[in-house]
């Protein structure tokens, strides 16, 4: 079985290892050269640069890439980070504005208590430290989508901090193992979200949508641990699944609920760091990975060309597969970070550092009733997949990585004697083709998992073949709401079970075909699968062909 | 009438010798034959006859709101009031009309109490003499007393009467004034360094800052949020009780103020004070105390000792290091809380629409004094990352050190503080305005805004009047959230001094306001 690969996002794609520091990123894992199926996936301005980008001659510095992300999740919660305010994408602009958060003067930010439980248990699911004590800042700049000048975040103390996040990397050769990396977390804080400034270049206006301003979000800030695009894709891909598995964060990238930041510098390794670029709102995992390798390759050249890096901020552009320096951001920023005056200092509880007398319920939040309930992260199911369906690790990744699909396979598996080894197939291999053909999400599967469930059954008892249960599968497809058996029935697609009607069938086809039986006489391997083909042909499909092999040996002397 | 106490007031209405109509007509009234004070931005007349008509509609039906209801109150310029234009005295939001009010109006507003304006004060509650305003000084009614022209007819002077009035400090001047000149029986003020108290002080009036954290600054539009809280002027310390009684308490839409419920902060009624401890800061005898105010604070002191409480000398160490501490957070925080006036979502927008950038510097430009720029300014300074340790961060260092002054000396025993507000009585305008108004600031802060660093409790309490015939207040200062304490004292030591009433004398005629009021004239 062909498994599919590890997706990130849209379909057929996937992201391989630079080729940088001799191939895998800081030298673990088995070395990956460039392989020409890679080049092919990347797009034309990307690929240009990087097959001008040269290999590293003997003898020649190697270059490495040092890597960290500043990930925003915003937090998934109906209500703004600090006022009252309806959270909802795309509802009509400016709909969702409270005074606070059009910074109506006089008005004061009052902490929403389940954007600080997301940030605990988030904190908790990455193994962070929770700070039972953090603090809030201001972050001073002048900005159209910023109404208050500032924006309340916390730089000196956040609620949590110095975790670690392990997710999965391809490996080998056909970037068909999987191999297990790390990288640190330095923090978790809270801060809110901008607005959004749509800029109308026509008429020289900009159009200011405060709904966003104020949002919760998590800022996740990783060590800068990771080497080369396809890490910082699937780091970023596990976080937004545990986000997604403690429903701290709905972490769609294309709604803007997950945006990344990605600190870039190359250096020879062992030498000092190296200058770095900081390329902002990353709005897709895919683009993610091609600006960081663009952003790589940009960097190595510019330095052997004799070039020098800028500490400058870049946005990608998606279209020309290039970053670009951003303007607005040109010249040094100084924040003038100051304490948030109207904020007292967050305090979280345990067990072992028990709330005040008296003290009310609804301000206390304690750290460890969060952690009991933690759900089950995703790196737990896939051992639990791996364990319970011995299921091969990457199996696991596919099954999680599309939403719904683990739930799919669960309720088939709830209905079916089929092998789970089968079931992956079939959900892996042709549902999920299906789905990717038409761009549809799990959920819109036409196909129910009680259809595929009594498919498989069919399968299973050997009542249809593979080749008639794929026909099955198409016609299920269509969603008309027949289920396998009737289907198998209505387009008579069961095997043949009469081994005498099945005698005759053949009989009469070799005697229709007496060439054919000739040349398979004379020993040509061919003929006896085309004459296979035929009695199946006449069968409708329905036979079994090793049970036509026999036969068809049998009658021929 | 207008002279009678909110609780004598308040005792009319419910006995129906007046109506809330009637008692509104007659502040309104008043309102306008003292314009020329200069006391109020907005007066809201339309909106102040209707909630007294609803009120009197209440009384009617024996369903009266309590002791505020249908009594005329006045609000600094500075609280959000909706409907209503709330300007902070700046250009930058002339014409901006708040859709909500600020918790401690809606407060008032819940109990009855009827609006009668806006008051003025310094741009965004920057100045001690409520004289940097858009809409010009405020003038103390005292200039314009019996009292004041008496004393001042003696002494022989060849300026202009007219161009000699009074400052009546500030920043909550308008409010003072408006209360002084008996156009309403309470008013907000708020207080950020002294901006209650020192108007007090000047006008003859009780001018209260709460502990911080006791009374909401929803709605306040802030100067230094880890400073500021509103603040109740009044005439005597009962009114001002039965205003803080309504106010105090936890607001959901303010996370500083406390959790726990308060108490009810209604003064006892001392009669001996043997038990108590007062202390006398000796830090604050400075070499710029006038030798009146010096006399006053003496003889107060010398009138607790002889009544048999403990009267001791304590220090406070680091008060020398205030005024500079408090300048250094003071416009951090303003430069931060002014990022805000951008010209975008609400207030003041400048023609230019080049760029958003030169928008943002015209608007600001144009919006702002230059006393609010200067903040802005020098703020913006203290908190650049090359200065924020240096500046920022030893203040707030300071601050604790301050803080600590006052809880030493209250964990050894003393019960409350006695100092001076001010340095002298009022000074004329043109007196004033030859120092600029960080200089003021400085000076006249310099009693009053230690207590805000620390979040304390203190009152203003009108003592006598000076030579010149003007008022000479004092102050007393609590622990944190022992704000009833504080006004306990306050009330026994008012009872002791019977401040005289003001002899209003209007503009026109010279005729006093208040022709049939009985003048106490008991002074120290």
């Amino acid at each position: 079985m062909a498994a599919p690969l590890l997706r990130c996002s849209g379909p057929g794609r996937r992201w391989a290892l630079t080729w940088i520091d001799g191939g895998s990123c800081h030298g673990r894992g088995s070395p990956t050269g460039p392989t020409s199926s890679w080049r092919k996936r990347q797009s034309s301005v990307a690929q240009q640069l990087l097959h001008s980008a040269h290999k590293p001659r003997k003898g020649e510095h190697k270059w490495a890439a040092v890597v960290g992300l500043e990930i925003h999740a915003q937090i998934s919660s109906n209500s703004k980070l600090f006022s009252g305010s309806q959270v909802c994408f795309a509802a009509p602009p400016n709909s969702l504005v409270s005074f606070f958060d059009a910074s109506l003067p006089g008005t004061l930010p009052v902490l929403n208590r389940r954007c600080v439980e997301a940030a605990v248990m988030t904190g908790l699911a990455l193994n962070c430290r929770i700070n039972k004590k953090s603090l809030f800042d201001r972050k001073h700049y002048f900005y159209a989508d910023l109404p208050a000048g500032y924006q309340i975040t916390q730089q000196r103390l956040p609620i949590a901090a110095d975790g670690n996040l392990t997710y999965g990397v391809y490996v080998g050769k056909r970037q068909s193992q999987l191999a297990s990396r790390m990288v640190r977390i330095k923090q978790i804080q809270l801060e809110q979200d901008s607005g959004k400034s749509l800029h109308d270049d026509l008429r020289s206006q900009t159009l200011i949508d405060l709904n966003r301003a104020g949002v919760g979000l998590l800022e996740v800030v990783l060590e800068p641990d990771l080497s080369c695009g396809e890490e910082a894709a699937m780091a970023v891909r596990e976080l937004q699944l545990i986000l997604q598995a403690l429903g701290t964060s709905q972490a769609i990238m294309a709604e803007g609920q997950l945006r990344v930041d990605a600190n870039i510098s190359v250096h020879h390794p062992g030498e000092p760091l190296g200058i770095r670029t900081e390329v902002k709102n990353l709005n897709s995992i895919r683009f993610l990975a091609r600006a960081i390798d663009y952003e790589i390759q940009r960097q190595i050249s510019e330095l052997e060309n004799g070039g020098e890096i800028l500490n400058e901020t870049r946005s990608f552009d998606c279209k020309l597969g290039c970053t670009v320096p951003m303007r607005d951001k040109e010249g040094k920023q100084d924040y003038r970070f100051m304490p948030e005056p109207n904020l007292p200092p967050l305090v979280l509880y345990d067990t072992t550092s028990l709330p005040p007398e008296g003290a009310d319920p609804r301000q206390v939040i304690d750290i460890d009733q969060i952690r009991a309930m933690l759900p089950e992260l995703p790196s737990v199911t896939r051992q639990r997949l791996v364990q319970q369906y011995r299921m091969r690790p990457e199996h696991s990744f596919t099954l999680l990585n599309e939403v719904g699909l683990l739930e799919f396979f669960q309720n088939v598996m709830k209905e079916t004697r089929a092998e789970p080894k089968m079931v992956t197939g079939w959900i892996l291999n042709t549902l999920l083709g299906y789905l990717k053909r038409q761009n549809l999400a799990v959920w819109e599967s036409p196909v129910t998992p009680s259809a595929l469930a009594e498919l498989l059954n069919l399968l299973d008892s050997k009542a249809i073949s593979s080749s008639a249960a794929k026909q099955v599968f198409e016609e299920l497809w269509k969603g008309e709401g027949k289920g396998a058996a009737q289907i198998v029935a209505e387009q008579q697609l069961e095997l043949m079970q009469d081994q005498e009607a099945l005698e005759q069938l053949c009989h009469a086809t070799m005697e229709g075909h007496p060439q054919v039986v000739m040349d398979m006489k004379k020993g040509n391997p061919r003929a006896i699968n085309k004459l296979i083909g035929l009695v199946r042909k006449a069968t409708l499909n329905r036979a079994d062909p090793t049970v036509i092999k026999k036969i068809v040996e049998k009658l021929s002397p | 009438m207008l002279g009678w106490t909110l609780r004598e007031v308040s005792a009319a209405l419910k006995q129906g010798q007046i109506t809330p109509t009637e008692l509104c007509q007659k502040c309104l009234s008043l309102i306008r034959k003292t314009k020329f004070l200069n006391a109020y931005i907005t007066v809201s007349e339309e909106v102040a006859l209707k909630q007294a008509e609803e009120s009197e509609k209440r009384y009617k039906e024996g369903q009266s709101l309590g002791d505020l209801d249908g009594i005329p109150i006045s609000v600094k310029d500075n609280f959000s009031t909706s409907g209503i234009e709330t300007t902070c005295a700046s250009n930058m939001l002339k014409g901006y009309i708040p859709p909500y009010n600020a918790t401690v109006v809606q407060k008032l507003l819940d109990q009855g109490a009827v609006l009668m304006g806006k008051t003025n004060l310094d741009e965004f509650a920057m100045g001690s003499g409520s004289t940097d305003g858009i809409f010009g000084p405020v003038k103390n009614p005292w200039s314009f007393s019996r009292q004041y022209r008496e004393k001042r007819q003696q002494t022989p002077c060849g300026e202009n009467k007219d161009s000699n009035w009074l400052i009546t400090g500030g920043s909550s001047g308008g409010s003072a004034a408006a209360v002084a000149a008996f156009t309403c029986f309470a008013a907000l003020g708020s207080d950020t360094g002294g901006s209650t108290r020192n108007p007090a002080a000047h006008c003859g009036l009780v001018g209260f800052k709460p502990s911080y954290g006791l009374v909401s600054r929803h709605g306040l539009i802030p100067l230094v949020n880890s400073m500021d809280v509103p603040g109740i002027l009044t005439r005597c310390v009962d009114d001002t009780a039965i205003v803080l009684d309504v106010l105090a308490g936890h607001d959901p839409k303010d996370s500083t103020t406390v959790q726990d419920p308060v108490k009810p902060l209604m003064p006892s009624s001392l009669t001996d004070v043997s038990k108590l401890c007062i202390g006398i800061p000796k830090e604050y005898l400075v070499p710029e105390l006038s030798s009146e105010v010096r006399s006053v604070w003496s003889k107060a002191a010398d009138l607790f000792e002889s009544e048999g409480a403990k009267v001791i000398e304590v220090s406070l160490p680091h008060t020398c290091y205030s005024i500079v501490c408090y300048h250094v957070l003071c416009t951090a925080e303003v430069a931060s809380n002014m990022a805000r006036f951008d010209g975008l979502e609400y207030g003041h927008r400048c023609d230019t629409n080049v760029s958003t950038e030169a928008m943002y510097a015209t608007t600001r430009r144009e919006g702002f004094n230059d006393v609010v720029r200067g903040r802005i300014l020098s703020g913006n300074f203290f908190l650049l990352k090359e200065n924020y340790e240096n500046y920022f961060i030893k203040a707030q260092k300071v601050r604790r050190l301050i803080a600590n002054d006052f809880v030493n000396v209250f964990n050894s025993g003393v019960d409350v503080l006695l100092t001076p507000t001010t340095l002298s009585e009022a000074v004329p305008y043109l007196e004033f305005i030859k120092e600029d108004n960080r200089t003021r600031s400085a000076q006249d802060d310099i009693f009053t805004q230690a207590v805000n660093m620390a979040g304390l409790p203190a009152v203003n309490i009108p003592v006598a009047l000076s030579h010149q015939g003007l008022p000479v207040g004092l102050q007393f200062i609590g622990p944190a959230f022992c704000d009833k304490q504080v006004l306990t004292v306050a009330k026994w030591f008012e009872k002791q001094v019977q401040f005289p009433v003001i002899q209003l004398e209007l503009m026109e005629d010279h005729s006093s306001v208040l022709n049939n009021e009985k003048l106490p004239s008991v002074s120290l």
